[in-house]
């Protein structure tokens, strides 16, 4: 994988994205593995499938590792992102980002993965027991609430 | 002739991934209120638009060649 930020429909190695941010300038790694959850509000997920417009995630991806850069200073981010059919317990998305000192490692993680909910074009879609739905917002409560970008951030991109 | 291409519930309702039309020099707006309108596509307003894969908003004007995407909220993560 030649690529520090990524989407791909096969299993992600947890250790394919936390070596690309090996450094000798780190004192930190932050990684974050985020995984398919199987019960929501009480509600059984079945399955989930990932939908992703490929070509913009991935640079909107890199993206966010350039806004960590910018407001931390000396970070290094890499990020994978699964598509396709994923069960229970699957790495779904898995961030990695080394930096100096580890404080700043555990902020810019976090960051990133907010961000990812905010600007990256990736959608995901329930398998319940009783239906389906593609998942519109993040209370996941329903679909296709009013939830763009903010202004300035169009304006960003 | 310009792309559009569709995800999530909207590329469900149209059928299919991606859409080519004959057209150039129309606005955002115009291409979802005109050309677009045969698929009543209800969700279509809470979609971001990207044109070349960089988020646009609804003046922006699609020349021929451009791909333009409609971004339901997106939930990745």
């Amino acid at each position: 994988m030649e690529k520090d930020f990524w989407i791909t429909d096969q299993p992600i190695e947890i250790n394919d994205v936390v070596e690309k941010v090996v450094r000798p300038e780190a004192g930190a790694i932050n990684t974050f593995i985020g995984t398919v959850r199987e019960f929501t509000k009480g509600k059984r997920t079945l399955y989930l499938e990932y939908q992703a417009y490929a070509a913009m995630a991935e640079k909107k991806l890199e993206e966010i590792g350039q806004e960590i850069s910018e407001k931390w200073g000396d970070a290094k981010t890499a990020i994978a992102h699964r598509t396709g059919r994923l069960d229970i317990s699957d790495i779904a998305v898995v961030i990695a980002v080394s930096t100096p000192h580890r404080k700043d490692s555990f902020e810019a993680s976090r960051y990133a993965i907010e961000r990812i909910k905010e600007i990256v074009p990736i959608w995901k879609k329930e398998h319940w027991e009783d239906g389906t739905l593609w998942i519109g917002d993040q209370k996941e409560t329903k679909s296709y609430e009013e939830n763009r970008p903010a202004k300035e951030e169009i304006i960003n991109d | 002739m310009i792309d559009v291409l569709f995800f999530a519930e909207l590329q469900e309702t149209v059928g299919q991934e991606k859409v080519s039309l004959q057209v150039e020099g129309i606005t955002v707006k115009d291409l979802k209120t005109k050309w677009l309108a045969e698929y009543e596509l209800d969700n279509i307003e809470s979609a971001m638009v990207a044109i070349n894969e960089e988020y646009a908003e609804e003046d922006a004007v699609i020349a021929s060649g451009d791909v333009v995407a409609f971004i339901p909220p997106v939930s990745g993560g």
